[in-house]
Formats: C-alpha cells, structure tokens, sequence
C-alpha cells in the first residue's frame, strides 16, 4: 500500500450536462489517501452530480477518473462498488421492503452450494452493525425502524462496501449529535486505515470538525480546493456563495417583537403513545420555536396540531372558538399549515412540475371544482422561484430533477402559496445550504411580522434563537419547558434540554 | 408477528377455515383422489402463477401467459402431427421459444422504459395471433408419448394419486421458492419491487434482473403450455384465453401485493389450493352454477385487496412514529 497524502482518486476536467442544465463544467476533484475531504458547495452546485459521475450512477459527458492511478470508467454502482467505493447516496433510502441483513448485503451475500446462506448473512450482519451500536433485529423489514437508523444502515452498507473510497452525502442530515459523533469516530478509524473519505454537508461546523480539506463548487464550477485548518470560515461562506451572508444573518432579528393576540389555545392537548398533554397558546405575529432531542416529540407535537393525528385529550380553540382538527383537512379549513420533515414521503410529487408542486395545496383547498387559471398558477409559481430563490431552470421542469436543497425550498413554497394563518415548520432548513437558510430566516421574520402565527420545529438552536420569539423545550414526549423574551440564547435552551435530561434520568 | 407475514399467514387461515367448512359438509373433500384431482387440475395455473409471483413481486405484470400456453399447445401439436420429431425434442423446442418470447419482452420493458402492462399485452396478442397462423382448428394429440407420460403417477394410501403434471407443479413451487428467498436473483427481485431507482444506486443489475424475470415468467408460461396439452392432449388456438388474470388472482390471494416487494411464492400456493377448493365444492354441491366460483374468488380478491391496503396503511403509520 502506498503512503498516505497521494492521490487516490483524481477526476480531471469532469463534464455532465443534462437536458437544458449545465451540471458540471469541467470539475476537477483529487482525494488524497487517509483524508477526509469536505465537497460543499450551495443547493444545485453540483455537489450531489460530481458524485453520482464518480460512482457510475450517471454517466459523465467528458473527463477522466484515475483510481489509484489506473484509470477507471465505471459503467455502473456495482461496477463501483467492486472497485471499492462505496456511496451513501443523498437520497439513498435503502430498500424498505428488504431486511436489514439484506440490504447490508445486498448484491454479496453469502453463498453455499451456491444457495444464499442466510444465517450466515443475518451473523455477518448483526458483526457488522455492532460497531454502530446498534442492536436491531437485521432480519426485519427495513421500513420496521426509523429514518435515522435506516441513514445508519446506509453508512455501514457504504462502509463495508468501501475498500478505497467513502462517499457520503449529507449522511447526517437526519442524524442526531450522538449518531453524527459515532459516525465521524467510524470515519475517523477508516482514514487512519487509509481511505479517502468523501463528506457532503450543509453543517459547516461539521466540515471543521471532521475535514482534512474542502473542496466548493458553485454552478457547477470547481472554485477551490483548500485546506481545512487555513480557510476561515467567513472565507469559506464566500466561496460558497460569492457574497457575504453571516450579517445579514444575524440582523433578521433586529426588530422589535409584538404580538398580538391569542389566537390558537390548546389545553390539556395530547395523544396515548405520541405526546403527553400539554397547554399552549400561540398569538398573532407570533413565533414558537420547538426544542428538543431527536425523537423527543417535537414532530409529534406537530402531527397533533394539524390534525395529522387525533388528540384524544383536551380542546382546541381557533380564536376564542373551540374546534375539532380531526384531520389535516379539517385543520387546513383553519388556515394551518404543515410543511413536514420527510420531504421526501410527505412531500414532493416527483414527476410533476416545480409549479405544479408549488400550486398543489392551494388548489387542493379550493377544491377541485373551482381550478386555479394557468396564469394565475404561474404567477404564484414564479413569486415564490423568485422569493426563496428556488434554482430551476424553468418552472416546468419536473420537481424530482432539481438538486435536495431546491426541492425543499419548493415544499415551503407550497404551504406559503396556500396563505396560511398558523404555519407548522417541521425542520424548515434541513439540507438547505447557507445562502438559503439566511433566506429562510428573513422569510420566517417577515411572515411574523405580518401577523402570522408559527411554528417552527429546528435542531440548529442558534436559528431558534434568531426568529423565535418564545421557545418551548420538549424531553420524553413531553413539554418541559417555555423560554421567553431575553431568556432566549443558545446557553438557556442548550441548559434547558440538558436538565431536563437529569431530571429524566433520576 | 412481522407484518410482512400477515398476508400470508391471512391466506392460511382463509384457505383451513374453508377447507374445513367444506369438509363439514362434504366429508369427501378430505380424501386423498381428491386433493390428488385438484393438484392435476391446477397444475398448468400453479406452474404459470409462479412465473407471475415473480413478476408482481418486481413490480411488474404478465399479461401474455394465457397466449403463450394456447400458443405452446397449438405448437406441440402442429409439430407432432406434421413432424416425426419426438415430444421431448418438441417440449424443449417450445420451452426455449417461450423464454425468448419473454426475455425479449423484459429487454423491451428495460430498455426502451415501457410500463410492463403495455409490453406485455402486446405480447399476449401476439402470442395469440401466432397461435392462429399456426392452426386455427383444436388439433388432438394422439401421439403414444403422451400416453406413456399421463401414466406416471404416484399412488397415495387411499387411492388418490398425484400425476406427473400434479407433481411437476409442486416441484416447481418448491424450486420458486428457493429461488426467491435463498438466490441472489430472488432478492434483486424483491428489490425491484422496492424501488428500481434505488436498486440501480444499490447495485442491482437492473436491465438483467427484468430480463431473467420476464424470462423466467415466460419459461413457466411455456412449461404451463406443455402441462396443459398433456392434461387436455390437444392443441388449439382459443385456450388458456383468461389464464393471466387467473394467475394473477393466486398471486394475489396469496398475499404478494400487486405493487411488488412483498410476498410469497409459497402464498402463490395457497392461492391456487383455494380457487381449487371453491371448484371442487362447487362440483360436489352440484347444482350451484359454475358462475359462483367466478363470484367467490372475485368476493375474496376484494376483500384481500382491502386487507393489504390496510396493512401497508397500518406499517407506514407505525413507521412515522418509530
Ligand atoms: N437527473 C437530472 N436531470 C436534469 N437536471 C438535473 C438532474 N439532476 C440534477 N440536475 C440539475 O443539476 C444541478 C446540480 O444538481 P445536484 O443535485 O448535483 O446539486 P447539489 O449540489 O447536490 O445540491 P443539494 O445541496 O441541494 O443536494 C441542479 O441544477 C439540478 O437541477
Ligand atoms: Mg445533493
């Protein structure tokens, strides 16, 4: 084996280009043996499509692919995967149907007498997720367990499939702090072996945590390649995004907040097995920034809001008047609105258009019988491109074509479009990189101060503190705690989740 | 219990519960010339579903088996009254033709990106047409082979027998099955069935698994035809016309969900042994009219294409929460 620091994997001068979009302009991408190189770039670079071409999934319109100095052309995922690089692709979900065992091995397994030796596999399989610290039971249905530990899964798949190179895109998007820590331990053992490891990611504390080196695209085009421990930070966010963006950041939350008066009051609100009673009271031009651990009931305090899941405790009342949310329709009939953190099972219609997408809940409120004009739906579809910044080259292209980022960006669109009163946000920036996350703050603040009231769910406690204007802390499926005016700062949530947790464990 | 078993374990206790109705009332249905008739009389469906349970469990359809049975029969007697060729040479003449017939639909399906339902009944109207350039009249096969192979069979205590054709099917059932759950191949299958965008960034070789599986339906399809011409020793254009939707209904009854990814060959089985048992209680009663068993199997189709919605409803909404 040859020493660390050389090229493992060169691509030179990589081109892909796809019907009416220039996706890589001549990219070139070395990863050096034993690093972890950071790939970053905004929604719709071409982070996602420089790895697909390296991995075989797409086909590249021109360039070389050395490995190892030998050059190479996979044709396919398969064909990468023997060469030894191993993916965790953005979207990957595994297959639900199959087993864990299954789709660890999927493609491998283990055979005797030419039959597949399950129990072998299922062995082999438990072996392998040991080092995750997981203890599942691998010959259930994948779809049996949830997004995190299915993003968990993927890596060990990518992992043991990795004999030179790890590719990971935005592995830890669904990931909390302990799986991100028990990821990059793993990664940081497979550099020491002498691996390059490929990083895809929005959090950039992440990139300083982990990388050795960071490469950023923009359109498409190579920017640069630096090293990690020189680049500040500030240096980096322009490269990205060409502009400066952390100040205006932080001045979204300049304004002074006055709310209005109550609009939504829940008493006693709660469901068997979901989340336990809570009261809460949202105002006009209000914003409820929801706190808490994975897991800890946040989404589910948003499914019982709109309606998603029948409270069977407790009454709601819609200004002063008590209603029934029975169901999502029932509360959209309130003017709520949901945008929900599995974009991708709750979200998208994938072969229909960005405007088609962006129009769907507004018509679907209107109902069918009184259709929305073509130019009426274009008019709301090219507002809302414009206002979030959706990249795409026109609106008539199919949503699935746009990069994770974009996508997002139009599911939010869509809620938007429908006017809502009360807007839950079930993880709003996710994925989305720094440009857009500064957009979203600024829409956050500006819909507020048009006397909306909202909901916003967020792991990033920072962007809590900046559009919140009171917090709500939940633990164990309950709500633990309420913060308000100066008692909002990242120390008094980070604080209150964290004795909440004591409290929890004595 | 894992849910991806209900289904199929619904299926079983359907198919008991049935049986031992039936044999409540007609203590016959438990004797051993009967079940022996019943494996006879299905083996051509049993052979022909297992290809179809493949093909829905990828995700796909079949609608071209019924035409490739008529097809296959017309062809063996053709062959064997025109021809001094002798059956076995016949039998494998046709089998091949079939599994090209469906390879070559699969390749359509894969590489010009075809939904299956379209391919496929193009398939089955040509596979039809080409049994009526071959003969248009029911040619009867009257060659001794067919005589000395139809007098195969294993004696069960109690007089029932199990025939070649009975036989063949539970072998092929018994191979499906293998091939599904402990072959490389089977769990590609599956994993069409789970998403092909996924399968493909997996690995999955896409384009070969689709083609295996609509040769492997076609293989069935042709083997089916062969059965079917030793049970009926004649040949003719307009047979098997349905035997598609039929095989479809086992598949289903027995819980494989017609979007592909879940189910059993074996629930396949189980289809088969219930459309078999409406049948055979149908002929004991005698005087219900052979329409109910069309409204029987039509009343259970619904009620598992309701059962299965409500499982995979239940699963996603466990899954939210998980
Ligand atoms: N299959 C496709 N057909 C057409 N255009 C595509 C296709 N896939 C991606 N694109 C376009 O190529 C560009 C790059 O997309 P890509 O998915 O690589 O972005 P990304 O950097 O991964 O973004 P994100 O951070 O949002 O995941 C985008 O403009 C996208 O719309
Ligand atoms: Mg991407």
């Amino acid at each position: 084996m040859q020493p660390n620091g050389e090229n493992l994997l060169s691509a030179t001068r990589i081109d892909k280009v796809f019907p009416g979009a220039r996706a890589l302009d001549k990219v070139d991408f070395h990863l050096r043996r034993g690093e972890v190189h950071a790939l970053l770039g905004e929604n719709g670079a071409g982070k996602s499509t420089l790895v697909k071409c390296l991995t075989g999934a797409y086909r590249r319109d021109g360039g070389t692919i050395l490995l190892d100095g030998v050059e190479v052309d996979p044709r396919d995922t398969f064909n990468a995967q023997k060469l030894g690089i191993g993916t965790v692709y953005q979207e990957v979900n595994l297959l639900p149907n199959l087993s864990v065992a299954e789709n660890l091995f999927l493609g491998r397994q283990p055979r005797r007498f030419g039959l597949v030796d399950v129990g072998a596999m299922n062995r082999q399989a438990r072996a392998l997720l040991d080092d995750y610290e997981l203890d599942l039971d691998v010959t259930r249905a994948l779809d049996s367990y949830s997004v995190a530990i299915q993003q968990v899964v993927a890596i060990a798949r990518a992992v043991d499939l990795s004999g030179k190179v790890l590719i990971l895109d935005e592995p830890t998007a669904s990931l909390d702090a302990h799986e991100v820590e028990m990821l990059f331990r793993i990664v940081r053992r497979l550099k020491a072996r002498g691996l390059g490891i490929v990083f895809i990611t929005h959090f950039l504390e992440q990139v300083y945590e982990i990388s050795d080196r960071i490469t950023v695209l923009r359109n498409g085009q190579l920017v640069g390649t630096r090293e990690t421990a020189t680049l500040e930070r500030r240096d980096l966010i322009s490269m990205m995004i060409g502009r400066e963006l952390a100040a205006e950041i932080r001045s979204a939350r300049e304004g002074q907040v006055v709310a209005g008066p109550v609009r939504y009051r829940f008493e006693n609100y709660g469901r068997k097995g979901h989340i336990a009673p809570f009261d809460l009271d949202i105002r006009a031009g209000e914003v409820v920034g929801i706190a808490g651990l994975l897991g800890s009931g946040r989404t589910e305090t948003a499914e019982i809001l709109f309606g998603a899941h029948r409270a069977d405790s407790g009454m709601a009342e819609v200004d002063g008047r008590a209603v029934q949310l029975s169901s999502p329709r029932r509360a959209i009939a309130h003017r709520f609105g949901f945008c929900p953190e599995d974009r991708k099972t709750a979200g998208i219609v994938g072969d229909l258009s960005v405007r088609e997408n962006i129009v769907l809940a507004l018509q679907a409120r209107r109902g069918w019988t009184r259709p929305l004009s073509r130019t009426e739906q274009n008019r709301i579809a090219d507002h809302y491109i414009r206002a979030l910044d959706i990249r795409t080259a026109d609106r008539e292209k199919p949503i699935r074509l746009l990069s994770g980022g974009n996508q997002q960006k139009a599911i939010l669109a869509r809620w938007l479009a429908t006017e809502p009163e009360f807007l839950i946000l079930d993880e709003p920036t996710r994925g989305i990189d720094v440009g857009a996350h500064a957009e979203i703050v600024r829409l956050i603040e500006g819909l507020r101060e048009k006397g909306m009231s909202l909901m916003v769910i967020s792991s990033e406690i920072e962007e809590l503190v900046a559009y919140s204007t009171r917090i709500v802390v939940l633990r164990d499926r309950q709500h633990v705690a309420a913060l308000e005016g100066n008692r909002i700062t990242a120390d008094q949530i980070i604080e209150a989740i964290a004795s909440a947790n004591e409290r929890g464990a004595a | 219990m894992k849910p991806k078993y209900l289904p199929l374990t619904a299926t079983i206790v359907i198919f008991v519960l049935s049986y031992a109705l039936c044999v409540m009332q007609y203590p016959n249905i438990l004797s051993t010339r009967v079940v022996g008739n019943l494996l006879t009389d299905n083996a051509f469906l049993g052979i022909a579903a297992v290809g179809m349970t493949f093909v829905i469990l990828s995700g796909g359809i079949d609608l071209s088996i019924g035409s490739v049975i008529a097809f296959t029969g017309v062809f063996l007697a053709v062959v064997l009254e025109n021809t001094g060729i002798h059956p076995l040479a016949a039998f494998a003449l046709a089998l091949m033709i079939a599994t090209l017939f469906g390879a070559l639909m699969g390749a359509i399906i894969h590489y010009l990106e075809m939904p299956a339902f379209i391919v496929t009944l193009a398939g089955m109207f040509l596979a039809r047409g080409m049994a009526f350039v071959l003969s248009i009249d029911s040619i009867a096969i009257k060659h001794p082979f067919y005589g000395t192979l139809k007098g195969f069979y294993y004696k069960l205590p109690g007089g029932g027998r199990i025939s070649l054709i009975g036989g063949l099917m539970l072998l092929v059932f018994a191979i499906g099955i293998l091939i599904a759950h402990r072959t490389r191949f089977g769990t590609d299958v599956y994993a069409l069935g789970g998403g092909t965008a996924t399968a493909k960034l997996m690995g999955v070789p896409v384009g070969r698994t689709t083609i295996l599986i609509y040769a492997l339906s076609g293989l069935l399809a042709g083997l089916s035809g062969i059965v079917f011409s030793l049970y009926t020793s004649a040949g003719y254009s307009l047979a098997a016309v349905g035997v598609e939707l039929d095989a479809i209904t086992a598949v289903v009854i027995g819980g494989t969900l017609l979007t592909g990814g879940s189910g059993f060959v074996a629930g396949t089985f189980i289809g088969i042994l219930i459309q078999g048992l409406i049948q055979t209680y149908i002929t004991f009663d005698g005087s219900l009219s052979s329409w109910w068993t069309k409204i029987l199997i039509g009343l259970l189709l619904f009620v598992f294409i309701l059962m299965q919605k409500g499982i995979v409803y239940a699963s996603r909404s466990k899954q939210r929460h998980a």
